[in-house]
């Protein structure tokens, strides 16, 4: 019986159509347009501006704050302007427009397909490669690598935790990433561990996975310290919460993070990128984009540059097809839907998914029948009906905060499972922010 | 039997006096005091706990108006000058009048004139959608038209027009109590001075964007080109991130600026009918006679 | 390209609905029904078909003309409704019972509490409980109508068996007298019964309905099988006391209500706990009282009343029975 997490989870189906497609270099593009949003925290300045010449890998934005980190250049050419421009959502970012002239790298970079396995490099010295390479989780929340792998003095780290888990449906890049390039990314963990100054690590990857297991059992066999554990097939196993509960049983207190368990999860996607960035200079300026759905003719797993608009991806599968009703960048458990299609991938791009109409259009809603499937569902322990009532009164925040809506990890299987079809998670998703303000301005003002 | 009917009034009468004495003590020994004026003014006041003074609710504001010194910033909405004169002369003091007011919404991007770019399918609210989205048009600062403001009003003036696509104001029954300028996630809604005879101008438009973008995504937005403002005699308007403002307080009502505006941003409520010639356009009808197109 | 859509997150759903669980519902009765129909013939067509029309009906009519809202019948809990009050009748029922059960049940305790969803009362067994204090005789008439399935009527005398038991406790009989007189034998009570209401004669084709339910994933096993737990240990333990006053666990499970109650009137999702913790706690409650109904209190049946009962209690263990959290702590500072 594999493990898992203890508490609710759905069993989606997992619709992997493009688990076969190799890994595919995404032609090379005229233009780029470079967010300086990539990551969560403070977006990044600019340190170009109009006219100037930059290769791949070049910095072009710079952190400005802690939670902040560098962009680099994911193309060579001229910079066309730095000006704000749609993200997914129809909200003006900045970015850096770039003119593609050619593919020219920075020098440093090592673009050789050798392993590497020395790590000559300090703790301190990985910190700061990983920072100056513009590392970001790329578990889909793409908060600052070297941010997370430097816990603050009080808390100490017992062991890192790989999540290759890939949970949600249709996305394969991460089991690619696995079977393809298992050595960099285990080498990548123990660069990880290295920093953290750890000793122990888990690879958790989902059962439905059996060839990455595989592979990344054989290149972790250089490892002794590294543990490779299948886990059940369950949504959202790759929650950090849920992950930790199922490899190691302990589960993160409210309010904190998983470091007070002595947890640093990272994904695969982020090994990898650590890999390269620690061993050979590459910051992160590319990333594996599964383009896939039920309407597409061909899935496809892309290598795609950072700042390639999605209306670039469209056309390389030929065109939207005609019976494709949403885009979603990411999974469709937690992905967000595209509104506006010139917009760019970012560092944390996993995804761009095709939906149907008949699988995707919300249904109207109905009476809540207290059936209670949403909290049989809920991984959390939460009864989503009842943040729902509540969120809908109005002004109930004390008895919300009560019912811990902050614990909500916002993973959509409330909304997915209800059978009256009652828009849980986007009235608890807005709740939830309410109740934390008042939480957070309440604390400040002690 | 008859015993039985006998002993059970007995039974109960006892009883009944027993707990009237029992509660009359303890409503003594738990009394507030309470300045009786306070009851007085909460009588004058129309019971609506409507929050639109700003206090929560019609005892809170008459607790709040008796303990101050004067009533003069003190205002109920509903009551309106009727009811806090009669306030005034029970506290002993003068009445201040006030002007009224009514909500305004600035923004006109019906289905007509803002072309839908997406079609939101989450939970029809502008508060969920504001926090999604940039919205389902080319304009990111208009009317997203979920009803928010209507379900949120008390008195049934807000309603939203399914034709057409946003949300109009129903300036007979509106208190200007403020409830829909909170709740909406664009703040498009203002109150303004109804004007006299009800009659007022003022910008339908909060587009911020620069003109070629906001008229691109709707054909009545404000572009930000300065001509009304150029044209007023009273300095009235004042142009500030592509948007123009008009002031209340020095508009004259002369509608010299809905003339010169290329996109009829401008709308002027309850004036007669007029036939205008614009450097644009041949001959154009004013927009509003009554809250209606 | 038509319009894209945009909405938060998650872009997937379960295929089921409201109106599928409902289904799954009338699909699990349906060998109850068909042993019914097999039995009692017309009478129980009749009293299906007329529970189900006028529940239907009225639900429609409030819909539409009192509440002025969205008319919801398609989504088939009223016609659940309608067959679950039909099956808690006895089967020589006149037709208008049946509307008057349907008019409590609907009109009464499920729309003015607001519709689907909003009742505290499970509104099938209000419509039974009505029945019964209103119309005492008729709702404990057992007599078996014709049926053109079978010919063995005078095989079965009508009355239930708990009736008989109480009856004969009532006389002064112990009940090794009265079951020695009555020939009940446990075949009989399993497969089909002697007397009842339409829905209780065959405990075989309930617990197929039960099996289905469990397969469909519609309900979870926890309320059926701690009700009829609770009732075996209890009755158990009186029956060791003293046998000859007190009915034994085979006896009280397979006769009366309890397989149809715990199987398709406690586990109804509007009016039972949400959380496991809470519905153990509902589903012993049901059958402590259910037990002490049937051997201390007036009525030979007791599980509807227990169901109702408890049903008070709902709110209350929503309140304080939660489910298990993720995180039990909360970090400090």
């Amino acid at each position: 019986m594999k493990r898992t997490f203890s508490i609710g989870g759905i069993h989606p189906q997992e619709n992997k159509l493009s688990r076969e497609a190799h890994i595919e270099t995404f032609p090379v593009l005229d233009v780029a347009y470079i967010s300086m949003a990539q990551h969560l925290g403070a977006p990044a300045e600019p340190v170009v501006q109009k006219g100037d010449k930059v290769k791949v890998g070049q910095v072009i934005g710079k952190p400005t704050g802690f939670i902040s980190t560098f962009v680099h250049s994911s193309v060579s050419g001229t910079v066309k302007a730095v000006e704000p421009k749609g993200d997914l959502a129809g909200n003006p970012v900045m970015h850096i427009v770039i003119d593609v002239e050619g593919d020219e790298w920075c020098e440093e970079i090592n673009r050789s397909k050798d392993i590497v396995r020395e790590i000559p490099f300090s703790s301190e010295e990985i910190l700061e490669k990983i920072k100056n390479a513009g590392v970001v989780g790329l578990g889909g929340a793409a908060f600052p690598t070297h941010v997370k792998l430097n816990p603050p003095k009080d808390k100490k780290a017992e062991y890192l935790i790989i999540n290759g888990t890939e949970c949600e449906p249709y996305i394969t890049s991460d089991d690619r990433i696995m079977r393809e390039r298992p050595d960099e990314i285990v080498i990548g963990a123990a660069i990880m561990m290295k920093a953290l100054k750890v000793d122990k690590c888990y690879i958790g990857i989902e059962e439905n996975k059996p060839e990455a297991i595989v592979s990344i059992t054989r290149a972790a066999s250089h490892y002794p310290d590294m543990k490779v554990v299948a886990l059940k097939k369950k949504y959202p196993q790759g929650g950090e919460k849920q992950l930790i509960d199922a490899l190691t049983g302990r589960k993160v207190p409210s309010l904190a993070l998983p470091i007070e368990v002595g947890a640093v999860v990272q994904n695969v996607g982020t090994s990898l990128a650590v890999y390269e960035a620690v061993q050979k200079n590459k910051p992160l300026i590319d990333n594996v984009v599964t383009v896939t759905g039920n309407c597409v003719p061909q899935h496809r797993n892309f290598l795609v540059r950072v700042g390639t608009p999605f209306s670039k991806i469209l056309n390389a599968i030929g065109g939207a097809p005609s019976d494709a009703a949403k885009f979603v960048s990411g999974g469709p458990m937690m992905g967000k839907a595209v509104a506006n299609i010139e917009a760019s991938t970012l560092k944390a791009t996993s995804a761009l998914l095709l939906l149907t109409e008949a699988e995707t259009k919300r249904k109207e809603e109905g009476n809540c029948i207290r059936c209670g499937n949403c909290i049989d569902a809920c991984p959390m322990g939460l009864e989503p009906y009842l943040l729902n009532k509540l969120s809908r009164i109005g002004g109930m925040y004390d008895e919300l905060e009560k019912e811990k809506i902050h614990d909500c990890i916002e993973c959509g299987c409330c909304l997915y499972s209800c059978p009256a079809h009652i828009p849980l998670l986007d009235i608890i998703r807005v709740s939830k922010a309410e109740v934390m303000n008042i939480m957070r301005n309440r604390s400040v003002k002690k | 039997m008859i015993t039985t009917i006998i002993y059970t009034i007995v039974c109960l009468v006892v009883l009944g006096l027993l707990f009237s004495v029992v509660l009359y003590l303890v409503a003594q020994m738990f009394k507030v005091e309470e300045d009786p004026r306070v009851d007085i003014v909460e009588s004058l006041l129309p019971g609506a706990n409507c929050g639109g003074c700003g206090l929560a609710g019609c005892h809170a504001f008459a607790e709040d108006v008796v303990k101050a010194s004067s009533i003069g910033s003190f205002y109920c909405p509903v009551g309106g000058d009727a009811v806090m004169e009669k306030i005034a002369t029970a506290l002993g003091q003068e009445a201040v009048k006030t002007e009224p007011r009514v909500a305004v919404i600035k923004c006109h991007g019906t289905f007509d004139n803002r072309a839908k770019t997406n079609c939101f399918d989450g939970y029809a609210s502008c508060k969920v959608m504001a926090s999604l989205y940039s919205g389902d048009t080319g304009c990111k600062y208009g009317c997203l038209g979920k009803g928010d403001c209507v379900s949120v009003c008390k008195f049934d003036a807000i309603h939203l027009d399914e034709k057409r696509g946003i949300v109009e104001v129903d300036e007979e029954k509106c208190v200007a109590c403020g409830a829909c300028v909170k709740v909406c996630p664009k703040s498009i809604i203002e109150l303004r001075p109804k004007g006299p005879k009800n009659r007022r101008v003022y910008v339908s438009c909060s587009n911020k964007d620069k003109g070629a973008i906001a008229r691109k995504a709707c054909s009545v937005s404000c572009i930000g080109c300065g001509k009304c403002a150029k044209v007023c005699a009273f300095e009235a308007i004042t142009i500030e991130n592509n948007l123009a403002y008009i002031d209340a307080s020095k508009c004259k009502l002369c509608r010299k600026c809905i003339d010169e505006c290329p996109t009829n941003a401008i709308w002027a409520v309850n004036f007669p009918l007029k036939v205008a010639v614009t450097p644009n356009k041949v001959e154009v009808q004013n927009p509003v006679v009554k809250n209606e197109n | 390209m038509a319009r894209l859509l945009v909405s938060g997150a998650p872009h997937l759903h379960v295929k089921e609905n409201t109106q599928s669980l409902m289904r799954d519902v009338l699909i699990a009765l349906a060998p109850s029904l068909l042993v019914s129909i097999y039995f009692f013939g017309f009478s129980a067509i009749k009293l299906v078909l007329v529970g189900v029309i006028s529940c239907v009906l009225v639900e429609y009519l409030i819909q539409k003309f009192i509440m002025k809202t969205k008319v919801t019948v398609n989504d088939l809990s009223a016609t659940v409704t309608g067959c679950l009050l039909a099956l808690n009748l006895p089967p020589s029922s006149p037709w208008w019972l049946v509307v008057i059960g349907a008019i409590v049940a609907i009109g009464i305790v499920k729309m003015t509490f607001g519709g689907l969803g909003q009742n505290i009362f499970n509104p099938a067994l209000v419509g039974r409980v009505f029945l019964l204090i209103s119309f005492p005789t008729l709702m404990t008439d057992w007599t078996i109508p014709e049926s053109w399935f079978r010919t063995d009527v005078d095989a079965f005398t009508g009355a239930t068996p708990l009736g008989i038991a109480k009856e004969g406790l009532a006389a002064g009989l112990t009940l090794p007298e009265i079951f020695a007189a009555n020939e009940f034998t446990f075949r009989e009570m399993f497969f089909i019964k002697a007397g009842g209401s339409v829905g209780e004669i065959s405990a075989l084709a309930l617990i197929l309905g039960f099996v289905y339910l469990l397969i469909r994933r519609v309900i979870k096993p926890h309320i059926p099988l701690i009700i009829v737990g609770t009732i075996a240990v209890m009755t158990g333990i009186f029956n060791l006391i003293n046998p000859e006053i007190y009915t034994g666990p085979l006896f009280n499970i397979f006769t009366g209500g309890v397989l149809l109650g715990s199987i398709f009137m406690a586990t109804d999702y509007v009016t039972s706990p949400m959380s496991v913790k809470g519905i153990v706690i509902y589903s012993i409650g049901i059958g402590v009282i259910t037990v002490l109904i049937r051997y201390f209190g007036a009525y030979p049946e007791g599980i509807s009343f227990a169901i109702l009962i408890m049903n008070t209690t709902v709110p209350l263990l929503n309140k304080y029975c939660k489910p298990r959290r993720y995180a039990k702590e909360v970090k400090n500072g």
